[in-house]
C-alpha cells in the first residue's frame, strides 16, 4: 500500500555530477558508434562490389589510405578538397538543426564562385589586392545567402518544399554561371575552355604558411566552431534548436519561425558561396565550369554523417577529401573508373539513411530505465 | 442462414511481461455469453495490453484464452477475426472516402477482387434487415456524424460475424446523447443473447446504466469486479486508485469575476480548402473566473486552441488582452503574461530531444539570468531553476539533462504545468489538460487550474470531457462547427442542456 502511494507521488530523483556526467556520455556514444558502424557496413558491400568486379578491396582500401593520408602531399592535398567540403556540410548542417533538409549546396557554390570572379574582373589592377579579396569573399558569400535565403523563404511563406527547390536551384545556378561565361563575360583569348577572365595571381588567396594549403581550411574550420557556439550557446541558436524539433511548439512560444528560418537559410547559402570564393580565388583562378565539381553533393553526404554536428563536420570532410583525394591514385593502380569513388559514396549514404533506424535500439547507451509505466 | 450465437469468453491467468515491467500479472476473467461487461482502470492499469492479448496483437507470455468454454489459440489479429473476436477502437477505422457499403464489402477477408455491386448490394440490405439498427450505406463516410460512424463501425464487425466485440472507449467522440443511444443498441443485442460486449472505460455512469458484470485492473493486476449490481460506484473507484489518498482538491474560493482580461471577437479562421473551421467566435473570459469551452471533438476546439497559441493565423476578426490587440509574439505573450496547457503537450508543447531543463526554459530563455547580454546562454541558472521546479512539481526524470520525450505523460505534463505556471499568469489557455492521465495527476493538474483562477487569472479551458468541465468552470460555452453556439453560468446549466446544443440542437 505504501508502495503504491510513492510510485503515483514520487520522491524527487536528485543524482547529482559524476552519475549524471556518464549517462550523458553513454548517450552521446552512440551518435558515434552508428555512423562509426554504418561507415563499416558501407565498407563491407563495397569490398563485395570489388569481388564482384575482379579487384581486389584491400588493395582499394589500400590505395585510400595513402592516396589521401599516407604522405605529407597526399595529406595536404586532402586539406585542400577538404575545405570546400567544410563549407558545403555546413551548408546542409545549419538547416538542418532548424528542420530543413537543403541540398542546393553546389547550386549557392556555383553562384558564390561565379559572383566573386564576376566582381572582381572590374576591380583588376585598381583596387589594393586585399580589399579586393574582401571585397569578393563578401560578395560572394551573399549571393549563396541570398540563393538559398530564397528557398528558405519560398518553404515559409508559399510551403514549397526546400529538398525539391533547392535541387532544382541548382541546376538553375550552373545554367546562369554556363550563360555568363559562354557569353557576355567571356575570356575570348581563352579558346580551350569557356570561362571568365582570369582573376590575376595579385588577387589569388595564398597558402597557409609552411603548407601547399589555401587558407580555405582555417576559414571552414572558424566558421564551424563560430557556428557550432551560435547554435549551443546563444539564444539564436536555442531558438532555432526549438524550430527544428517542434515548430509548432516555437509557434506557441511566439519565436518568430519565418525570420528564424531565414537567417539559417541564408547563413548556410554564405557558407557555400564562400566555398565558391575559395575555388576560385585560391584554386581555379577564374569561373568556369569546373566549380561544379560536386563538392556541393559530396557536402551534403558529409553533413548527415556527422549527423549536422558543425564540430563533426571538420573530421568528416577530412575523411571524405581524403576519399576525394585519392580516387586519381585508384584510377591509376587499378584500372578503375572515377565513378568508383562515387559508388562508394553512394553506398555510405544508403547505408547511413538505413542506420538511422538503430537510434534507440540498444540497451548500451541508455541509463537504467526509470521504470515508468505508461 | 442461421443467427450467429454470442460468444462467452475468459481468461486464465493472462501475464504479460515487458522487460523489467509486468504489464499484466496472472488476469483472470469471465465474461458470460451475451453479456455487457465493463473493464475498468486507470491509465497503465492493463487494459489494453489484456485487450491486446486476447486480440493477438500481442502473445501472452502465459495464461489461456477460452472461447466458448474451449481453449483457443490466438496467434496474431487474424486468428482472432477467424474466432469471431471483433475490435471497435477509440478512434474511426472505416476509410473516409468511401462509402458505408463500400467500407463494409472490402473490409470482408474474402472480398473478391472484382465486385459485384449489384449482388453485394443485395445482401448488404438483408444483412440490414438482420440488424436492430441502420447506418447510411451510400454516402462517403466523412460526410457522417460520429455518431453514425460508430454505428457503423459496429456494423462492420456484425457484417464481419463477429459476436464478441471489444470496445474500447467508444464514447469518448460521441455527445452524451449518441453515446446512450449506441450503448443502448449493444445493451438491446446482448439481452437478445446476439453478441457479447467487453468495454473499456472510465466513465462510471456508463457502466451503472449499461454493463452487468465488470473487472477493475490496477497496476497489472486484476483487483476486484463482480456484477454491477452488487458494486456502488465509490467501492469501483477505490479498487482502481487503491489506497492511494487523494490530497490535492481543487477547491473553488467563491467570489465575483473581475473585468474581462480575454476577449475574442468575431473571430473567423478557415484551413486549407478554405472552409471555415472557426466561425465568428465570440468570447469574453474574466478575471477570477473559469471558462469552460464543451464541445464535440473536432468542432472547432482545437482550430480555437491554435489560434489563441499562435499556431494558425486569424483570418478575421479581434483577440483583445486587458483591451489591446493580442499578436501572438513572444513579447506579446510575456507583457501579457499569457501561458498554455496545448493538448498533447509532447506534440505542442516540447521538444522531445532536447532536454527536460532546456524545455523547462523555453519561457524564459531569452531573458536574465538564462541569458546574459540578451543572446549568450548561461546553462547554470537555467539548470538550476530545471532543479528547482523538478522538485516542487513532482516531475520524475533521470536528470534535468534527459530528453523530454523519454518521461511518460503524466510528467511530460508536469514539466510543461511547471514551465507554464510557475511565474505570474495573467491569462491561462487550456486545452485537455488531464488526457490519459492517472488519478493523482488528473487531480493534481485541476486543482492547480484552481488556483491560478483563484490567484486572479482569467482561465479558458477547452475540454473533451464534460465531467471537468462540470467540476472546474464558472461558465460554460458549447462549441459546436465551428461557433460558441450556447453559454451559461455553470448554475444554470445541466448536463442534457450542455449535450443538446453540443449535438448543434438549439
Amino acid at each position: 500500500m505504501q508502495e503504491a502511494a510513492q510510485a503515483i507521488v514520487p520522491a524527487p530523483v536528485a543524482k547529482e555530477g559524476a552519475e549524471e556526467f556518464w549517462l550523458r556520455l553513454r548517450k552521446d556514444s552512440e551518435f558515434i558508434a552508428i555512423p562509426l558502424i554504418a561507415l563499416c557496413g558501407a565498407a563491407f558491400l563495397f569490398s563485395l562490389f570489388l569481388l564482384a568486379i575482379g579487384k581486389n578491396p584491400i588493395t582499394f582500401f589500400e590505395l585510400v589510405y595513402r592516396g589521401g593520408f599516407g604522405t605529407a602531399f597526399s595529406l595536404q592535398n586532402t586539406l585542400q578538397r577538404s575545405a570546400p567540403l567544410i563549407l558545403t556540410a555546413l551548408a546542409v548542417a545549419i538547416p538542418a538543426r532548424i528542420g530543413m533538409v537543403m541540398i542546393g549546396g553546389e547550386g549557392a557554390l556555383v553562384i558564390g564562385g561565379f559572383v566573386s570572379a564576376a566582381v572582381a574582373i572590374p576591380m583588376l589592377e585598381r583596387v589594393p589586392p586585399m580589399l579586393a579579396l574582401i571585397i569578393m569573399a563578401i560578395m560572394g558569400m551573399l549571393a549563396g545567402a541570398v540563393w538559398v535565403g530564397f528557398a528558405g523563404f519560398l518553404r515559409y511563406s508559399r510551403g514549397v518544399n526546400e529538398t525539391i527547390s533547392t535541387l532544382l536551384m541548382t541546376y538553375i545556378g550552373i545554367a546562369i554561371m554556363n550563360f555568363f561565361v559562354e557569353g557576355a563575360l567571356r575570356d575570348l583569348t581563352n579558346p580551350n575552355k569557356p570561362s571568365t577572365k582570369p582573376i590575376g595571381d595579385a588577387y589569388m588567396v595564398g597558402k597557409i604558411p609552411g603548407t601547399d594549403v589555401h587558407w580555405g581550411l582555417a576559414a571552414g574550420i572558424i566558421i564551424a566552431i563560430a557556428l557550432h557556439i551560435l547554435m549551443t550557446r546563444t539564444t539564436f541558436g536555442f531558438a532555432a534548436r526549438i524550430t527544428g524539433g517542434n515548430p509548432r511548439a516555437a509557434l506557441a512560444q511566439g519565436l518568430p519561425v519565418g525570420k528564424l528560418i531565414l537567417a539559417c537559410t541564408a547563413i548556410a547559402g554564405a557558407c557555400a558561396g564562400l566555398a565558391g570564393f575559395y575555388e576560385v580565388a585560391a584554386i581555379q583562378g577564374r569561373a568556369n565550369a569546373s566549380l561544379a565539381a560536386g563538392y556541393g553533393f559530396t557536402g551534403i553526404l558529409v553533413a548527415f554523417l556527422a549527423r549536422h554536428n558543425p564540430i563533426a563536420v571538420i573530421f568528416v570532410a577530412i575523411l571524405f577529401g581524403g576519399l576525394v583525394a585519392s580516387g586519381g591514385l585508384i584510377q591509376r593502380r587499378m584500372d578503375l573508373p572515377d565513378a568508383t569513388v562515387l559508388v562508394l559514396q553512394g553506398l555510405i549514404f544508403l547505408v547511413l539513411l538505413t542506420s538511422e533506424t538503430l537510434y534507440g535500439r540498444f540497451a548500451i547507451f541508455k541509463g537504467k530505465s526509470a521504470g515508468d509505466r505508461t | 442462414m442461421t443467427q450467429p450465437q454470442a460468444l462467452s469468453l475468459e481468461t486464465i491467468g493472462m501475464t504479460k511481461i515487458f522487460g523489467p515491467l509486468v504489464a499484466l500479472g496472472d488476469v483472470s476473467l469471465k465474461v458470460e455469453a451475451g453479456s455487457f461487461h465493463a473493464l475498468l482502470g486507470e491509465n497503465g492499469a492493463g487494459k489494453s495490453t489484456l485487450v491486446k492479448c486476447i486480440m493477438g496483437f500481442y502473445q501472452a507470455d502465459k495464461g489461456s484464452l477460452l472461447l466458448n468454454g474451449q481453449e483457443v489459440n490466438v496467434r496474431n489479429p487474424r486468428d482472432a477475426r477467424a474466432l469471431g473476436l471483433g475490435m471497435v477502437y477509440q478512434h474511426f477505422t472505416l476509410v473516409p472516402c468511401l462509402t458505408g457499403a463500400e467500407n463494409l464489402v472490402i473490409s470482408r477477408a474474402d472480398a473478391p477482387a472484382i465486385i459485384d455491386w449489384a449482388k453485394e448490394t443485395k445482401a448488404l440490405e438483408a444483412f440490414l434487415e438482420r440488424m436492430p439498427f441502420r447506418a447510411p450505406l451510400n454516402i462517403p463516410v466523412s460526410q457522417l456524424a460520429a455518431g453514425e460512424k460508430q454505428k457503423l463501425e459496429i456494423l462492420k464487425l456484425l457484417y464481419l460475424d463477429q459476436r464478441l466485440l471489444i470496445l474500447d472507449e467508444p464514447t469518448s467522440v460521441l455527445t452524451p446523447q449518441e453515446a446512450d443511444e449506441i450503448l443502448g443498441l449493444l445493451r438491446g443485442m446482448t439481452d437478445r443473447k446476439e453478441i457479447s460486449v467487453v468495454m473499456i472505460t472510465h466513465k462510471f455512469r456508463e457502466v451503472t446504466a449499461f454493463a452487468d458484470s465488470l473487472t477493475v485492473l490496477r497496476r497489472g493486476q486484476r483487483v476486484g469486479g463482480g456484477k454491477v449490481s452488487e458494486l456502488s460506484t465509490d467501492a469501483m473507484a477505490r479498487m482502481m486508485i487503491g489506497d492511494t489518498q487523494i490530497t490535492t482538491r481543487a477547491t473553488r474560493i467563491e467570489k465575483a469575476p473581475g473585468a474581462a482580461v480575454l476577449e475574442v471577437a468575431g473571430l473567423s479562421s478557415h484551413d486549407e480548402a478554405d472552409k471555415n473551421v472557426l466561425d465568428r467566435v465570440n468570447l469574453k473570459v474574466k478575471s477570477g473566473e473559469i471558462v469552460g469551452v464543451a464541445g464535440v471533438s473536432g468542432n472547432g476546439q482545437s482550430q480555437l486552441m491554435e489560434v489563441l497559441s499562435g499556431q494558425r493565423p486569424v483570418h478575421e476578426g479581434r483577440i483583445f488582452v486587458r483591451d489591446q490587440p493580442f499578436e501572438p509574439t513572444r513579447d506579446s505573450f510575456y507583457r501579457l503574461k499569457i501561458f498554455g496547457l496545448p493538448e498533447e503537450p509532447l506534440k505542442n508543447a516540447t521538444v522531445p530531444r532536447m532536454s527536460v531543463s532546456e524545455n523547462m526554459a523555453f519561457r524564459s530563455f531569452d531573458r536574465p539570468p538564462n541569458a546574459k547580454w540578451g543572446w549568450w546562454l548561461s546553462p547554470g541558472p537555467m539548470r538550476a531553476k530545471a532543479r528547482e521546479l523538478i522538485e516542487t512539481y513532482r516531475v520524475k526524470t533521470q536528470s534535468p539533462d534527459s530528453a523530454i520525450g523519454d518521461l511518460s505523460g503524466g510528467n511530460v505534463q508536469r514539466a510543461v504545468l511547471a514551465r507554464e505556471l510557475s511565474g505570474d499568469v495573467d491569462v491561462l489557455i487550456v486545452a485537455n489538460p488531464c488526457f490519459g492521465l492517472d488519478f493523482a495527476s488528473v487531480a493534481e493538474i485541476r486543482s492547480q487550474i484552481m488556483e491560478q483562477r483563484n490567484r486572479g487569472a482569467a482561465v479558458l479551458l477547452i475540454s473533451e470531457d464534460l465531467d471537468e468541465i462540470l467540476e472546474l468552470a464558472d461558465r460554460v460555452a458549447v462549441m459546436s462547427e465551428g461557433t460558441i453556439s450556447y453559454v451559461a453560468p455553470i448554475g444554470e446549466t445541466d448536463r442534457a442542456t450542455i449535450g443538446m446544443h453540443m449535438a448543434g440542437h438549439d
